[in-house]
């Protein structure tokens, strides 16, 4: 089962469980939701092709103590109706949990308009909005349990890209995988395992990260107090987590590399693992990158 | 053409404490008649339980020029009259566009066009689910507002889903820069059931805006 596959199947089962559940979609995923619509079509609504539309709408649900769900592809849940989140959502104080698929260029075949490695910057923008980046199926099942009825605008980002196995998540959201002592890694969601692959033979501490926004600020602290080398690996935008890893060791000297998504547009085509190797995000190209860095 | 010209004039006397605003006076002023009649005779709403689950929704998606539609919520006893001398003031409550945190009585915090009515079809799932099957929702717009794609994503959803529960207000003072035409038209055609009235005749407000049809209901209130 893909994280997409149980995102969706999660969100059912909690449409079952919970009826203060509402389930926004648009035109995406509607085969793996139709059993929520089945069961109960007055929460489950396929609005059609229209993202502010189905952001407002769920607001809608949200302003009658729904816990709303709204799913669609990630540029057209993250970045077309962004005003509609931080509005209708963000200043209104209310709760609804947003799942992407296809995190960055993982419709690496469609070109660069099905494309949003800027997503999180964006919804970053926001106050209140919280951000969960799972790296395998179970962990998307727990995030999703987790974050449902939070009451903050929650951006969960599903991709194809996954880790083999899924970690024991601390609560907080960044958890130790492995302690080192010369350099703190933090990696986020699905770059685990190639992250822990390129710093092999490296005395470095890794952090798993799938809560980023709000970033776990005294994990991260006290995990790298250490040493003044920092580095993130992360699937979005490169430098997306610098500003709140600053704030988070604002009390001392560092020297922070973040290994991402280089910010320019991508007019090749191909799978994701293509776009990964071409663009420094294999195994090989994030251990250039560290090593270069602490050389 | 019926008006309660004493209940009106008594607003235009409360609306004449809020100042600070006038570039959106014409704004405000176009939607008096209509707000005092859905307040006075069509909305079922408690000022003393302004979060009542039984109450009928309204969401001024149209937030510019709130002063109407504060006078109308202080009249109806939401809150004190006094608290509209304080208009735009820091401690006051009452802003260039309302919150729903700080006005009791309002659903919806808005002011960026386009916003009001997609969230109105969700409230008015929302109500469907809950079973309040007699409760309606009621959101208005301006004509320039109607120029916001978002709000013909709404229209093209709710008229083919035919959510009866909905009403839409579309105050047509004729302010927006794009010729809207016919604008009662263009809603039927997406599946709606739309009129034209008086934006000032209290009588043809009142039935225009109690009437419940088996499809969305909009109400083009020609403001001259």
């Amino acid at each position: 089962m893909t994280m997409r596959e149980q995102a969706a199947a999660t969100i059912v089962d909690l449409f079952r469980r919970d009826e203060r559940v509402a389930v926004v979609m648009a035109d995406i995923s509607l085969d793996q939701l139709r059993p929520a619509m089945r069961h109960d079509p007055r929460r489950a609504i396929n609005v059609g092709i229209m993202e502010q539309a189905a952001v407002g709408v769920a607001a809608g649900f949200a302003l009658e103590g729904y816990h709303p769900v709204v799913h669609t592809i990630a540029p057209f849940l993250a970045e077309r109706p962004l005003e509609q989140v931080k509005l209708d959502f963000g200043y209104q104080g209310l709760g609804g949990l947003f799942v992407s698929v296809g995190a960055s260029y993982d419709y690496g075949e469609s070109g660069g308009t099905h494309h949003a490695p800027g997503d999180v910057q964006a919804l970053g923008s926001i106050p209140r909005v919280e951000v969960v980046v799972p790296g395998t199926p179970r962990e998307t099942d727990g995030l999703v349990r987790a974050t449902y009825a939070n009451g903050r605008p929650t951006y969960l980002r599903t991709s194809v890209v996954e880790n083999a196995r899924p970690v024991e998540l601390a609560p907080g959201g960044l958890t130790p995988v492995r302690r080192g002592s010369e350099l703190t890694v933090v990696a986020v969601g699905p770059l685990l395992d190639r992250t822990l692959a390129a710093v092999d033979g490296l005395d470095a501490t890794v952090l798993y990260a799938t809560t980023v926004l709000p970033l776990d600020a005294a994990t991260l602290a006290a995990e790298a107090a250490g040493a003044p080398e920092v580095v993130v690996v992360e699937p979005f935008y490169e430098g997306t987590l610098a500003a709140q890893v600053s704030e988070a060791l604002e009390h001392r000297a560092t020297r922070l590399l973040s290994v991402g998504v280089p910010r320019a547009f991508i007019s090749r085509y191909g799978p994701a693992a293509q776009h990964d190797a071409a663009l420094g995000l294999d195994v090989r190209g994030i251990r250039e990158r560290i090593r270069r860095f602490v050389a | 053409m019926a008006i309660d010209t004493g209940a009106i004039a008594e607003l235009r006397e409360l609306m004449t404490r809020m100042t600070g605003d006038e570039k959106h006076t014409n704004a405000a002023t176009s939607t008096l008649d209509v707000l005092h009649v859905l307040y006075e005779d069509v909305l079922r709403v408690d000022p003393e339980r302004p979060a009542w689950e039984e109450r009928d929704r309204f969401v001024l998606s149209k937030g510019h020029g709130p002063m109407a539609y504060y006078a109308v919520l202080a009249r109806r006893g939401f809150f004190p009259v006094d608290e509209l001398d304080r208009f735009l003031e820091w401690d006051g409550s009452l802003g260039g566009h309302p919150d729903r945190h700080r006005v009791p009585g309002v659903e919806a915090s808005t002011g960026s066009l386009g916003h009001g009515l997609p969230m109105a079809v969700g409230v008015s799932y929302a109500l469907r689910a809950k079973g309040l099957d007699e409760q309606r929702v009621f959101v208005l717009t301006g004509d320039a507002e109607l120029n916001e794609g978002s709000n013909w994503e709404a229209i093209l959803h709710a008229g083919a889903r035919r959510l009866d529960n909905l009403t839409l207000i579309v105050i047509d003072n004729r302010s927006s820069t794009v010729a809207m035409g016919d604008i009662a038209a263009k809603l039927a055609s997406f599946g709606w059931e739309a009129t034209t009235v008086d934006g000032r005749d209290h009588d043809e407000l009142r039935a225009a805006l109690s009437h419940r049809a088996e499809a969305p209901t909009a109400v083009v209130a020609a403001i001259s």
